[in-house]
Formats: C-alpha cells, sequence, structure tokens
C-alpha cells in the first residue's frame, strides 16, 4: 500500500501506522450497519449539469514562469531521474 | 481611534471618508503582529512591505479622488492553503515551503481588485487536515485566550490572527469544520458558505467535494462586507454556483420573528461538555427571545457523519496529493551518491524514520517519489494518503468509498428533510471549549471527533456559521453554530447579526495576549 | 484470416486507437494544442497540475467527440460522468488522468472496412466504446547528456484524446491497417481530427492472439500480446505479420494457452522488425478510479443529438456510394477520389458536371490532376486550374481539336502558366490538321523514309512508328495516330 501511495515509511512508522489505519478502518466500518442498497451515491453536493469555456486560447505561463519551482531543470523542461521507458521512445 | 480595535466595516468607512488612511490601518496590525505573532504563530509570512506598498499606492488613488474598492485599506489575512502570486504558500507542510504559485487565488484576486491590503499567510494544519493546528510542519498555533491550548484547526492560524487582533479578517477554508471549529474556539465568528458559493480556484484541494472558502471576523457583520467580494460565479471553477451574489450588509438587523430554528436533541448527548451545553441552551434562549421559535429536530444519520467523513475526505485527498512526488515543484529529496549510500539525516537518526527498504526501490524515479513524500509529508497527512488509497484501491472500493457516497446522500436528505420544518438548525459547534495543546494528539480517532458538529454540512453542502454565544469559567469561548439550507448564507448572517445585537460575546478580548515569546518548533 | 487447410489458425486482432482532436485549446484549460511549440509554452496552472488549480471542459472537445462517436454508430448515454484515473509518472503531473471509467460517454458503435480491390471480404468493426480523455505530457530520455536525466516537456499535457477501442473483430493484419485508414479517413472528413501519427495526433495499440482448432475439436487460445509503439499504419500492420508469426511458433513450441500467464505487452522495434517483450509492471495497475469531484456531469438531450447529426457532412462510405451512382464510377476510382478528401472530391464533381461525364472526369482526376498535386505539392484549393478550365480541355478534346496526349502538354502549361486552353492553343500555335495537310506530310515522310517504307511492306507494320518523332518535328498539330494511320494506308496502297 505504501508504493501505491509512493510513501516510503521506516519499520517504526508502519507499525504505528497500521495500528491507527486499523483503529480508523474499524471505526469507518460502522457504516456498514446502514442499508444502503436503495440509495444512489452522491459524488456531487450540487445538482449542476454541462459547464463549459470556450475553445478559445487564452495566454500561458512563460516557460520561466512554469519551472519556477521545480526542483531540477534546464531551463525549457522540468528534469526528474531517468525513466526507464521500456520502448526507449518519447 | 486605534485601528486593531475598529470592525471591518468601521476601518473601510473611516479609510473612505478619509479618517484613517490605508497605511495608518496596516502599519497598526503589523505592529499588533510584530508583537504577539511570536507567542501565537498565527502567521507563516507576514508581508510588511507589500502590504505597506499596497496601502501606500491606496491611499495615493484616494488623494487624487480617484475611485477605491469597497473593501479599500483593509487588512486580510489569508490561510496559507490559498494561492498568493507574491508570496509563499506553503499549506504549512514540508513539501511545499518554499513554493510560490505563478498566479493568485479567484478569491486573492478579488480581495485585491476589492483593494483589500493581504498583510500575510496565515498557519494551518497540513495541507488542512486536523483540527487543532498541531499538525503544521512549522509549529503550532496558540490560543489567544490561552496560549497552552489549541485553538481549533484546521484554519486555525486565521482564528488565532483575528482573535489577537493582529487583523480585522481573515479567510479561511472549511472542509470538516476548519473554519467553524477554529471560530468556536477563538471566539470569533466564521462562516462556511453553501459549497460553490465562493470559487475554490487557487485553495489547494484537500477535498475536492467538501471545501469551501469562508470569511472570519469578529462579528457576522464583517463576514457580511467580505462575502460580498469573495462569494460569486468563477468560469474557472466548474463547480461555483451561478447566481447572483445578495447583498449580504443590506439584509442584516432584521427582526427574527417567524424564523424557525431546529434543535438537535442528540447534540446534547453523553460527550458534550456541561458548560458548552448550557452555553448553547443560553443562546438558543436568546433567539427564542429575539422572536424566534425553537422547534426539536431529528437529523437521524448525524452520528454517521464523521465516518463517512474520513472515509470521503482521505479518498479525495490521497488523488489531490498525490501531484506532491517532487516532480515539478515541492520538495525533492536529495539523491543518494555515486556509491549509493546516504547519511541518514540527524532526525532520522533521532527518531528511526530511515526507510527500511532502502535500496529497495524499484527504480531512481519511484525511490525519489517515495522518499521526497515521506520527509516532505507530516504524520497525518501520510495517514490519510494511506487510509484514502487503500479505501480507493480494487477490491475495498465499493465497502469503503462508494458506501460513504451513498451514506452522503442520506445525510443530504436528512437536511432536506429537516429544512421543510425548520429554517435554521443551531447548535454546539465542538464539544468541548478549547483543549490543552499535546492533548489529543497521540489519538488520531480523538482528533476526528472534534469535527462531530461540522462535517455533516460539508457532506451535504449546505452552510454554516459560528460565533461566541459565551464563555466558560476558566474564560473559554464557548461557540453556537447556525446551520441553513443551501444558499441560505443570507439568512445565517442575518440571525447571528441579531444575536450580535443582542449580546456583548463577540466584542470580548483576550485579557493580554503574551507578547514575543519565542516561537515554539 | 480464418483457419482453413493451409492456414492452420485464425488471427483475432482487436485495436485500442488514441485520437487528438482538432481543437484549437486543451480540454481542461485554454492553453494552446498547436503542434511542434518549445517545451513548457503551452503551459499554466490547470495543466501543470499546480496546487488549487481545477479543470474546465472545453465545449468543442465535448462536441467533436460526440461527433465522432456518431459517426461510428454509437450509442450516446444521456448522461456522462468523468473518473480519475490515478498512478504516478512524470508526464501527469496531477497524478492523475481525468478519462472516463464505467459511464463513457458513447459505446456499442462499428465501423466497416471494403476493399475495393477485394483483398478481403468487407469486415464490420464493432467498437466498445468511444471516451473522453485527456493526454500526458511527453518524457524525453537525453541518452547524449549522460546526465541520467529524464526530460519533462507538459505542452501536450491536457490536449483533448477519444480514445477508441474495437472488438476484437479484425481477422489479419491486412484488415487492421485498411481498418485504421478508413477510421483516418472518416475522422479527418468529419473535421474531428487530422489522425497524424508522425505528430502524434494518432496513435494505435493492437492486442492480438490466435485461435488454433485442435484436433478434439476445441479451440486453442494463444495469451493475448499487446503491442506498442507502432509509428505508421505500414508499422502496424508489419508488427502484427510478425506477431503472428511469433506466436504461432511459440505455440507450437510451448503449447501455452490464454490464461496461463497475465496478458503481455510488446514493444514493436521498426528497425529490427520485431516485438520485444517488456519488462512486466512490479505492482498491478490499480489506477482507484473514483468520480472527479471537480467535473460535473454532462447530459446529452436528443435536440442535441439531432443537432449534431444535421450539421454533420456525409461521411466517406455514404460519399463513395454516392459517388459511383451519381456519376456512374467504378468502386475502385470512387474510393480513390473520396481517399484524397473532400476538397478534391468538390472539385471532382464539379468538373464532371462540367462535362456531364463521370469516367473521363476520373480519369483526368487520377492520371493528371492527382500526379500533378503530387508532382507540386500544395493542396486542390490552390491548384492553379480550376474545374471549369480542365473541363473546357476536354470538352476540345472530345470535339477532336487535339487528341489526348496533345491536350495532356496543354493542361501541363496550363497548370504552370495559369492560363486559360484557349489562350495555351493559341500561344502554341495550336490548330487542327485539315486531310489535305496530313496527306502532303505523309507523302513527304514517306518519300524521305524509304527503307521504313520497306520493312513495313515486309510485315513490320512496327516500323511506322518511326515517322511519327518526324511528323511532330515538321507540324506539332499533327495527330500521331492519325499519321501513323494515313501512312500505313498510303503504303498499303502502294500495293
Amino acid at each position: 500500500m505504501g508504493l501505491l501511495a509512493r510513501l516510503a515509511l521506516s519499520e517504526a512508522e508502519l507499525d504505528t501506522m497500521t495500528a491507527e489505519l486499523s483503529n480508523i478502518v474499524g471505526f469507518v466500518s460502522l457504516l456498514a450497519e446502514l442499508d444502503t442498497s436503495h440509495v444512489e451515491p452522491l459524488a456531487h453536493p450540487l445538482d449542476t449539469h454541462n459547464v463549459f469555456r470556450d475553445d478559445i486560447p487564452q495566454p500561458s505561463l512563460t516557460t520561466a514562469e512554469a519551472l519556477q519551482s521545480a526542483p531540477r531543470h534546464d531551463g525549457e523542461c522540468f528534469l526528474v531521474p531517468a525513466v526507464l521507458n521500456e520502448s526507449g521512445a518519447a | 481611534m486605534q485601528p486593531a480595535e475598529l470592525t471591518a466595516i468601521d476601518i473601510v468607512t473611516a479609510v473612505r471618508q478619509g479618517d484613517l488612511t490605508a497605511v495608518q490601518c496596516t502599519q497598526a496590525f503589523l505592529q499588533r503582529i510584530e508583537a504577539h505573532n511570536g507567542s501565537i504563530n498565527a502567521f507563516l509570512n507576514v508581508d510588511t512591505a507589500g502590504a505597506l506598498a499596497t496601502a501606500e499606492r491606496i491611499d495615493k488613488r484616494r488623494s487624487q479622488g480617484l475611485p477605491i474598492g469597497p473593501l479599500a485599506g483593509l487588512p486580510v489575512a489569508v490561510k496559507d492553503a490559498i494561492c498568493t502570486a507574491d508570496q509563499p504558500t506553503t499549506c504549512a507542510s514540508k513539501m511545499l515551503a518554499h513554493f510560490r504559485p505563478p498566479y493568485d487565488a479567484e478569491v486573492v484576486a478579488r480581495l485585491r481588485a476589492a483593494d483589500a491590503v493581504i498583510v500575510g499567510k496565515t498557519n494551518m494544519d497540513e495541507f488542512a487536515m486536523g483540527g487543532s493546528n498541531e499538525n503544521s510542519a512549522f509549529g503550532p498555533v496558540r490560543n489567544p485566550w490561552d496560549v497552552t491550548r489549541a485553538p481549533g484547526g484546521s484554519s486555525g492560524g486565521s482564528a488565532a490572527c483575528v482573535a489577537a487582533d493582529m487583523a480585522p479578517v481573515a479567510i479561511g477554508s472549511d472542509t470538516g469544520g476548519s473554519i467553524r471549529q477554529p471560530a468556536g474556539l477563538c471566539g470569533i465568528t466564521g462562516l462556511k458558505p453553501t459549497y460553490g458559493r465562493v470559487s475554490r480556484r487557487g485553495l489547494v484541494a484537500f477535498a475536492s467535494s467538501l471545501d469551501q472558502i469562508g470569511p472570519m471576523a469578529r462579528s457576522a457583520a464583517d463576514c457580511a462586507l467580505i462575502m460580498e467580494t469573495i462569494a460569486g460565479h468563477d468560469p474557472g471553477d466548474a463547480t461555483s454556483l451561478t447566481g447572483g451574489v445578495p447583498r449580504y450588509s443590506t439584509q442584516l438587523d432584521q427582526p427574527l420573528a417567524g424564523v424557525r430554528i431546529g434543535r438537535v436533541p442528540e447534540h446534547f448527548a453523553a460527550g458534550l461538555d456541561p458548560e458548552v451545553a448550557r452555553g448553547v441552551e443560553e443562546a438558543f434562549a436568546v433567539f427564542k427571545a429575539a422572536g424566534a421559535t425553537v422547534h426539536d429536530i431529528q437529523l437521524p444519520h448525524a452520528k454517521y457523519g464523521v465516518p463517512t467523513y474520513y472515509l470521503i475526505a482521505p479518498c479525495e485527498a490521497s488523488s489531490n496529493l498525490a501531484r506532491y512526488d517532487g516532480a515539478h515543484y515541492g520538495h525533492r529529496a536529495t539523491r543518494r551518491d555515486e556509491e549509493g549510500h546516504r547519511t541518514p539525516r540527524r532526525d532520522e537518526a533521532a527518531h528511526g524514520t530511515t526507510p527500511h527498504t532502502e535500496g529497495a526501490f524499484e527504480s531512481p524515479l519511484v525511490e525519489m517519489y517515495c522518499r521526497s513524500r515521506a520527509e516532505g509529508f507530516g504524520p497525518e497527512v501520510k495517514r490519510r494518503i494511506m487510509l484514502g488509497t487503500y479505501a480507493l484501491s480494487a477490491g475495498y472500493y465499493d465497502a469503503y468509498y462508494a458506501k460513504a457516497l451513498r451514506v452522503r446522500r442520506l445525510i443530504r436528505q436528512d437536511y432536506l428533510d429537516a429544512f421543510e420544518q425548520v429554517d435554521l438548525i443551531g447548535g454546539p459547534v465542538s464539544a468541548t471549549a478549547a483543549f490543552k495543546l499535546g492533548e489529543k494528539t497521540n489519538d488520531p480517532l480523538a482528533m476526528y471527533l472534534v469535527d462531530l458538529y461540522t462535517v455533516t454540512a460539508n457532506l451535504a453542502g449546505v452552510g454554516g456559521i459560528s460565533f461566541p454565544c459565551g464563555f466558560t469559567k476558566s474564560g473559554l469561548p464557548i461557540g453556537f453554530q447556525l446551520q441553513a439550507p443551501a444558499l441560505g448564507e443570507g439568512l445565517l448572517l442575518r440571525a447571528t447579526d441579531r444575536f450580535q445585537h443582542l449580546t456583548a460575546w463577540h466584542q470580548r478580548r483576550p485579557k493580554s495576549i503574551p507578547s514575543a515569546t519565542p516561537a515554539v518548533r | 484470416m480464418n483457419a482453413s487447410p493451409t492456414t492452420p489458425f485464425t488471427t483475432i486482432i482487436g485495436l485500442e486507437v488514441h485520437v487528438q482532436l482538432q481543437t484549437r485549446t486543451k480540454l481542461f484549460c485554454g492553453c494552446s494544442t498547436q503542434f511542434g511549440a518549445p517545451p513548457n509554452t503551452h503551459v499554466c496552472p490547470t495543466c501543470l497540475g499546480l496546487p488549487g488549480s481545477l479543470p474546465v471542459m472545453n465545449r468543442q472537445a465535448f462536441a467533436l467527440a460526440l461527433r465522432a462517436a456518431l459517426a461510428l454508430n454509437c450509442t450516446i448515454a444521456p448522461t456522462t460522468k468523468w473518473d480519475r484515473k490515478n498512478y504516478f509518472y512524470p508526464d501527469l503531473p496531477k497524478g492523475y488522468q481525468i478519462s472516463q471509467f464505467d459511464l463513457p460517454f458513447s459505446s456499442d458503435g462499428h465501423l466497416e472496412v471494403v476493399d475495393p480491390k477485394g483483398a478481403f471480404a468487407p469486415r464490420d468493426v464493432g467498437i466498445i466504446r468511444v471516451h473522453l480523455e485527456e493526454d500526458a505530457g511527453k518524457s524525453m530520455h537525453d541518452e547524449a547528456a549522460g546526465t541520467g536525466d529524464t526530460r519533462i516537456d507538459l505542452n501536450r499535457a491536457g490536449t483533448p484524446l477519444c480514445e477508441i477501442v474495437t472488438q476484437p473483430d479484425l481477422r489479419s493484419p491486412q484488415e487492421a491497417r485498411a481498418w485504421l485508414n478508413e477510421l483516418k479517413l472518416l475522422l479527418v472528413y468529419l473535421g474531428v481530427s487530422d489522425c497524424n501519427m508522425q505528430e502524434g495526433s494518432l496513435r494505435v495499440d493492437a492486442n492480438i492472439n490466435l485461435h488454433i482448432p485442435q484436433p478434439d475439436g476445441r479451440i486453442a487460445k494463444t495469451p493475448i500480446v499487446e503491442i506498442k509503439n507502432m509509428n505508421s499504419f505500414r508499422s502496424v500492420e508489419r508488427a502484427l505479420v510478425y506477431e503472428t508469426a511469433r506466436q504461432y511458433q511459440e505455440w507450437q513450441e510451448t503449447k501455452a494457452e490464454m490464461g496461463s500467464k497475465p496478458k503481455q505487452t510488446r514493444g514493436w522495434d521498426e528497425p529490427a522488425g520485431i516485438t520485444r517483450g517488456q519488462r512486466a509492471k512490479e505492482e498491478s495497475s490499480d489506477y482507484r478510479y473514483f468520480p472527479e469531484p471537480d467535473l460535473v456531469l454532462v447530459t446529452v438531450d436528443a435536440a442535441q443529438l439531432a443537432a449534431v447529426q444535421s450539421g454533420m457532412t456525409e461521411p466517406p462510405t455514404e460519399l463513395r456510394k454516392a459517388l459511383e451512382s451519381r456519376w456512374k464510377i467504378s468502386p475502385y476510382d470512387a474510393d480513390v477520389l473520396v481517399n484524397q478528401g473532400r476538397e478534391l472530391v468538390g472539385y471532382f464533381e464539379e468538373l464532371a458536371g462540367a462535362i456531364g461525364e463521370g469516367k473521363v472526369a476520373s480519369n483526368w482526376m487520377q492520371q493528371d490532376v492527382l500526379r500533378t498535386l503530387n508532382e507540386r505539392g500544395g493542396t486542390i484549393d490552390a491548384f492553379p486550374v480550376k474545374p471549369a478550365g480542365l473541363a473546357d480541355l476536354i470538352r476540345r478534346v472530345t470535339a477532336g481539336d487535339f487528341d489526348t496526349s496533345r491536350a495532356r502538354e496543354i493542361f501541363a502549361d496550363m497548370v504552370t502558366s495559369g492560363r486559360s486552353a484557349a489562350e495555351v492553343v493559341a500561344t502554341l500555335g495550336i490548330s487542327a490538321v485539315d486531310d489535305d495537310e496530313l496527306l502532303a506530310l505523309c507523302h513527304e515522310l514517306l518519300a524521305a523514309n524509304p527503307k521504313i517504307v520497306a520493312d513495313v511492306r515486309g510485315g513490320k507494320e512496327q516500323a511506322a512508328a518511326g515517322l511519327i518523332g518526324q511528323a511532330k518535328k515538321k507540324n506539332a498539330n499533327v495527330n500521331p495516330g492519325k499519321v501513323r494511320e494515313k501512312c500505313l494506308e498510303l503504303i498499303r496502297a502502294m500495293g
């Protein structure tokens, strides 16, 4: 689960977190006692539909602005440790 | 007159009429900040130069007879979860400690256009996750009423700075109670608007279907003033409501005859502190005396509010925080040296946080992700990310996340049903007054329960306001909450304003706030 | 192909196509989608995934996607939703892709491919779904710099994509290639996408396995392989041909069947002409789909659908049939014309209308107009000879003013000079050669070429061809056919 969330946890953290999460999961499992078989999920509190924007270009950021908080960049692109792309292509 | 003792309305009136300059107002509050922030730690960043420059520009325009905005000269503090292009936006996290957004949030843009003076960014629970402002990577915020106690969270800094008169108004955000609960614990007024009433563009997302930005001030009247500027449709936020924004300030100070206020008997169960219960009942009495009627109602699924919230919010958060991976912005873990060794940092050695999976990452990229996030996030954030990841994962989605969404609909239906019988729902905002720092930090579940009275409003998308209705024997504020149907902020503000004409709790200030004690890290 | 005594298996192919929609801006923000811009110049807080940023749907993107789905005969969902597909990759700045999971806006369509030459029977390929999602950015591994870094350009991040997933209905690599051409033609005709694989506006992954009838009557199925990294329709065909053979060989060696191992992904290596197995991912891809809270639902009603439908121009299949019946041309001819695009079809129809005849017009289009266009480059809209002008030329040929080969010379001049047929004819001094002139010329030729005359009289009629060049030199306006005919007549008359 740590890998799925991309979180490296130490042994100590793992132990604490496992216990804490167990408690929390136990707590939220309270919901199981409710019969919701005839209830639809509510993902949005709003009832609005069909919100769009027009296909008109808006000003973009400059490259400098886009990279201003990048931990590593070369003036044009963000730099990250080599991605081992299987096909070697972009 | 002392600007630091004026209401926001008084300040903008004084500046407009020329009785005070914007610079005078700004300086007065900057002095308060300098005097007290060391002991309260409400501000993560104070933009002295920028604020004064803005104030000077406003004064100059005014002296030239040019138009000035409706908030001209008003110092405003902004929660550090809201993007400001000219100041860091850290969300009180190491992950964004040095992050400067290249854009202003919609709310910030509107405040600037109204000529407000943004004095600084306030402390908060990291990524808005918490109920005490003890989860900040930059030290907890202390309650101005008693600096050994928490101010509440996650907008603890915003609440504390208003309570300590370091700013007349502050902007906070509320996902499960993060405006209302700290307002209650700090003795100020805080409004969570109807979902979609205020644009979320530029609010660093915690739980997108629950988050809302709102004003925090000494009174409903001041909150109404701010709402007129920040509320309204934003085409850049697909979840923002269309439809006009009422002139809230003109709808205040109306009699409450005929207004029906619901009271939920279950709220007064065993967990509610007796002093708080008494304060809340006295508030109901004030409303009755003002002409409103009080009716007992049911919110049958209220007890499922916290577990529902603590599924939906972490699930959305686990996704919203996936972008913090060290790739494009934010904290990136330092690379290991060539030999693959890495000296554990001092804090790692001390707290045993050396990753046990050293060398076990499948690629340098994955290692970068895992270590950057491990280093950048605090424990509560990690907990919620793990919980959310788990609850969304294959095999668990239906039992957890999907289940929570169904219960959410039941909770919303409770409100719809209740509002057929009453116009407002009243009650406590928090089970206790401000608790001691450190009291709940070892028990995440105990901390989650501080949101007991507030989460259901976010789940249903309705608005809620909290304001002081009394004090405990030890002098701590007691908060009262009103909730209204969707788009009912006008009634919330009106009812609170009436209450504040009939009482003076909201005008009390902490007797003394320590000055300049070294900040706790 | 289906199993038969000569082919011991049936090839089962399905395709997954991603098409970039031809909008001016991205799916969720106003950044330009123009190809070829310098890195990270078409980015904003939304497509960069900056903290606090929010998506808002591009109306035109949804409209184009709807158009594509309708043309593919899909059922359109009355309500559709958006979902987050969560995974970590540097070209995906939010850490999730906004896509569609369980309620795509369209499903259950089909598109037929017909080969006019009959290389395969018409194949109607089912389409499982068409949905709308955002594209990721580009990651480029900089080997040359030797730093071990990957460079990330987010210009492409947020570009609107239509994902089209077919049923595994294709039965040969040739069919697959032809179907892709048909899909491309359709989407280009609709103005939905320019489907340019070189620019990345169309990408294809293929799924293939074999069904091998067993002696006991059972069908053994080889494990399905997903092939990626094919950069052209030709590559798709080549890769599928290779993979078919590879799977059959593997079957003969291992007898491994579907289900015995997880679905494999193989990358096509164009220079080497082979597919290579890719490293299996260590973790399962659990995308943890959930509804996108930042976007509201989209509803489509019957009135909207009718409006989109009526606004759509004829798709290629219908256009082909229309041309065949309207102008009495062959399916092959109709196919060639339609494949060139709507503008060229328009030119053809104008031309055919002007001369009142389809076949001749079609021939001129294919042999002359198209050939010239390909040589010169440029579009049919900018072609120097307009349909009316070409029609005039063709009418003169029909009237006998000059023969076809002469007409071609005139046409070539019209193209380069932009002048009308009449002007060119006048300039070149072209006029009909009357019978007396022709007779006189032939007499001259015969007198000057006794050897040729002798050869012809000796039985070699083809020797007369040697007179044509001389004839043209003496009088460029002569009709070569008439010269040959007259000369032979005269020689025969000699007895």
